[in-house]
């Protein structure tokens, strides 16, 4: 089962080294993983997408608990939340093909950033399964580069928020 | 330094204390509490070395900077402190690891600084340079490099608490040199700054009350316990909770002497090379009732089927610990000291004496025994002769393989720390350093390195620094000729063939007297007593190298991926009883 755990980290070098080498060297599987600023400089969050049992997910969670820069760990497992992948993508688009191109980045609300004589990129974030959907509707075009940010999320705090959040997308 | 400081501070007000990273680096290790420490010196860390030389501080200088590790190490669990080692950057810092990995495996309390290229200098693969925080970070608890010489002091102060709190474990700091010659006032009263490192002592009073129910109910039993007695300092609350609710004991490597082993609640040590009646008494079991202790591969052998009847009752500081290897039915998150104390209040007595009868069948039947009537010199033989003369009261240590597990079998322990062996890595060469560091601690006792032939190869350089430092410790090389461990395992799973597993080895008597220690060779066994009572009795360090029976193999024996109950060698234990 997927889970996203998030770990509030102290901003400061060689934690994300610790954090990856505990990975690694517990033979954890990570399908993401992401870190960036937060509001407090002293502190980073990571972002974490975990693939395993109960077991393993709550190992993985102990062990980035005991990491001693590590401040608070959180399995987002069984909670509302929302969580968003950020893609920028690069394909084949041949000047009679580019309407139909466009049409698709509208349906899935990309956004177009780029612009060239034989290729566009796009901009679109989105849940992971609307990214993967977007890449296999781009395929047939011709891919020419893809990058993703990997996983960010974080809980819904009320109900009000959710519908309103569901209601823009 | 006073001079220096106020040459510094110029007309700074009095309340300031200006001194260099070295002079930070020393006046924090006395106020710690640091009276002794190891080391070995080198460029970079030069500075903080010239503030180390009048110290009030014992400075023990090993032949190889692993050594030094292993002589902290040693020194930390015979007394309980935090050990200290000093090295340099490169080659220093990486000649460490192998102690920093001992020390972690084992949840040994120990901080190391490491010099540094200046910070500069710092990824140009300058001289002696290496990236001494990623390749510690995984054999450490914590470890961090100190590029503002503002930071050392918390860090410092950081270090030590890291190390001897919790799940105690090896802190390194690495320090550049320009760091430890920059200067910034001292405040030993700086504060610590750990948003992340909380440490719960205290168990779930719901947890303990559950576990004290769970004990009153059982009828089979048994306590099983790890290094974490130890280092929580809690083996009279663990006996005090056998003898209360009446519960046998069984101990691992690490927590030999926890219980007293001539104690009749004592099981002696489980697992691979476990007595049988402490790994039957596991297998039959209703309830485990494990405390401090992490369920190795070593202790459990075969997972799905080891203690398949028990409810598991799980004790120990580290959250990461319970449940990582065998789910716990009843999860206690503390220190084991408390929690005992606690548990100790709501346990009621009971007699179970079909248990305990049951238990003293299997101690008849399977006691741990060896061929008794053999003209040669029996491993086994010289281990109860040692454990005899000294009244089973020396500190041990040990290499890692046969010689270690003999020991751990035929020596019987009293109290915790008198045991001192390298269990988690198993690194072979602990057992003479990890002697040296001990008799720095306790001083006033009796300490034996029972050592194999290859283990003490690997480190009998620090042979010399017993010499030098005049330290009366005594070492039995039980010389096989083998890797013995390696070969039994050649004999038993490889067809008997001696891979590798034979190297020819010096006369260890010449090489002690060499590097100025007492040697003997013993190769009677009439004459062993003999030998070791001599042993006992010199004021100088003394080898002895016992030649003994070359292909004695150590038994009972559960084969890697078997059960516990499924052990080799029980037809040859019961044969001997």
């Amino acid at each position: 089962m997927k889970h996203i755990i998030s770990a509030l980290v102290e901003n400061r070098p060689g934690v994300l080294a610790h954090v990856a080498g505990m990975f690694a060297a517990r033979a954890f599987n990570i399908d993401s993983l992401v870190v960036g600023r937060t509001e407090d400089p002293q502190l980073s969050r990571m972002t974490i997408v975990v693939v395993g049992d109960d077991r393993v997910v709550e190992q993985v969670r102990k062990q980035l608990a005991k990491i001693i820069p590590v401040v608070k760990v959180q399995d987002y497992v069984g909670l509302p939340v929302v969580a968003r992948d950020l893609m920028l993508i690069t394909m084949a688009a041949a000047p009679e093909k580019r309407a139909e191109i466009i049409a698709l980045i509208e349906t899935f609300k990309g956004k177009v950033v780029d612009i060239g004589q034989k290729s566009i990129m796009v901009e679109i974030s989105g849940p992971e399964e609307k990214i993967e959907a977007f890449i296999e509707m781009c395929r047939p075009y011709g891919i020419k580069n893809v990058a993703r940010t990997g996983t960010i999320a974080m809980p819904r705090q009320e109900k009000t928020v959710s519908a309103q959040e569901n209601a823009a997308e | 330094m006073k001079s220096d400081s106020s040459q510094s501070a110029g007309s700074a007000d009095k309340s300031s204390n200006i001194k260099s990273g070295a002079e930070i680096v020393v006046q924090s290790l006395l106020d710690q509490g640091v009276d002794t420490m190891f080391g070995y010196p080198g460029g970079v860390i030069l500075p903080t070395f010239d503030a180390l030389y009048d110290a009030p501080i014992h400075f023990i200088i090993p032949r190889h900077e692993q050594g030094g590790a292993h002589m902290a190490d040693g020194y930390a669990r015979a007394s309980g402190k935090v050990g200290v080692i000093i090295t340099t950057s490169g080659p220093g810092a990486c000649n460490i690891v192998t102690g920093l990995g001992t020390a972690m495996m084992d949840s040994i309390p120990l901080v190391a600084i490491t010099g540094q290229v200046r910070t500069e200098l710092i990824g140009n693969d300058a001289f002696q340079e290496a990236d001494t925080t990623g390749i510690t970070r995984p054999v450490t608890k914590y470890n961090c490099i100190v590029k503002d010489v503002k930071d050392l002091a918390r860090t410092i102060k950081e270090a030590f608490y890291i190390a001897s709190t919790g799940r105690p474990g090896p802190v390194v700091i690495d320090l550049p040199v320009d760091v430890q010659v920059a200067k910034t006032n001292y405040d030993p009263d700086v504060a610590m700054n750990l948003p992340g490192y909380k440490v719960k002592t205290k168990g779930h009073l719901r947890q303990i009350q559950m576990a004290a129910e769970a004990i009153n109910k059982s009828e089979k039993p048994v306590l099983y316990v790890g290094g974490g007695i130890v280092s929580s300092n809690a083996a009279d609350e663990l006996r005090d909770l056998a003898k209360k609710a009446h519960i046998p004991v069984t101990m691992t490597l690490l927590a030999l002497g926890s219980y007293d082993q001539n104690a009749p609640e004592s099981l002696d040590m489980l697992g691979m090379h476990g007595t049988a009646y402490a790994n039957y008494a596991v297998q039959e079991c209703d309830l485990l009732i494990a405390v401090g202790a992490r369920f190795d591969d070593r202790v459990t052998g075969k997972l799905k089927a080891f203690a398949p009847h028990a409810k598991v009752v799980h004790i120990d500081i580290d959250p990461a610990s319970i449940a990582k290897n065998v789910r716990a039915d009843i999860p206690v998150v503390g220190d084991a000291k408390y929690i005992l104390t606690e548990l100790n209040k709501l346990v009621e007595h009971h007699d179970r004496k079909e248990w305990f009868t049951k238990i003293n069948q299997w101690k008849k039947k399977y006691p741990l025994g060896y061929d008794k009537k053999s003209a040669n010199i029996k491993p086994q033989y010289v281990i109860e002769q040692v454990c005899e003369l000294t009244e089973g009261d020396a500190i041990v240590t040990t290499g890692v393989g046969q010689n270690q597990m003999w020991t751990s079998q035929f020596y019987k322990f009293k109290r915790p720390r008198q045991f001192i062996t390298s269990g988690g890595l198993g690194t072979m060469g602990f057992g003479l350093p990890a002697a040296i560091g001990a008799q720095i601690a306790m001083p006033d006792s009796t300490v034996v390195d029972i050592d194999g032939d290859h283990s003490f190869n690997m480190t009998l350089t620090e042979l010399r620094t017993a010499v030098e430092y005049e330290l009366p410790i005594k070492v039995c090389i039980l010389n096989n000729g083998y890797m013995g461990m390696v070969r039994q395992w050649q004999q038993l799973f490889y067809n008997r063939r001696y891979s590798k597993s034979y190297l020819a080895n010096p006369e260890y008597a010449k090489v002690a007297e060499a590097l100025g220690a007492v040697g003997m060779m013993v190769d009677k066994k009439a004459d062993v007593p003999k030998a070791i009572k001599k042993m006992l009795g010199e004021k100088r360090p003394c080898v002895v190298d016992f030649k003994v029976e070359r292909e004695e193999n150590v038994w009972p024996m559960v084969a890697a991926g078997k059960s516990l109950h499924e052990m080799d060698g029980l037809d040859l234990l019961e044969s001997m009883a």
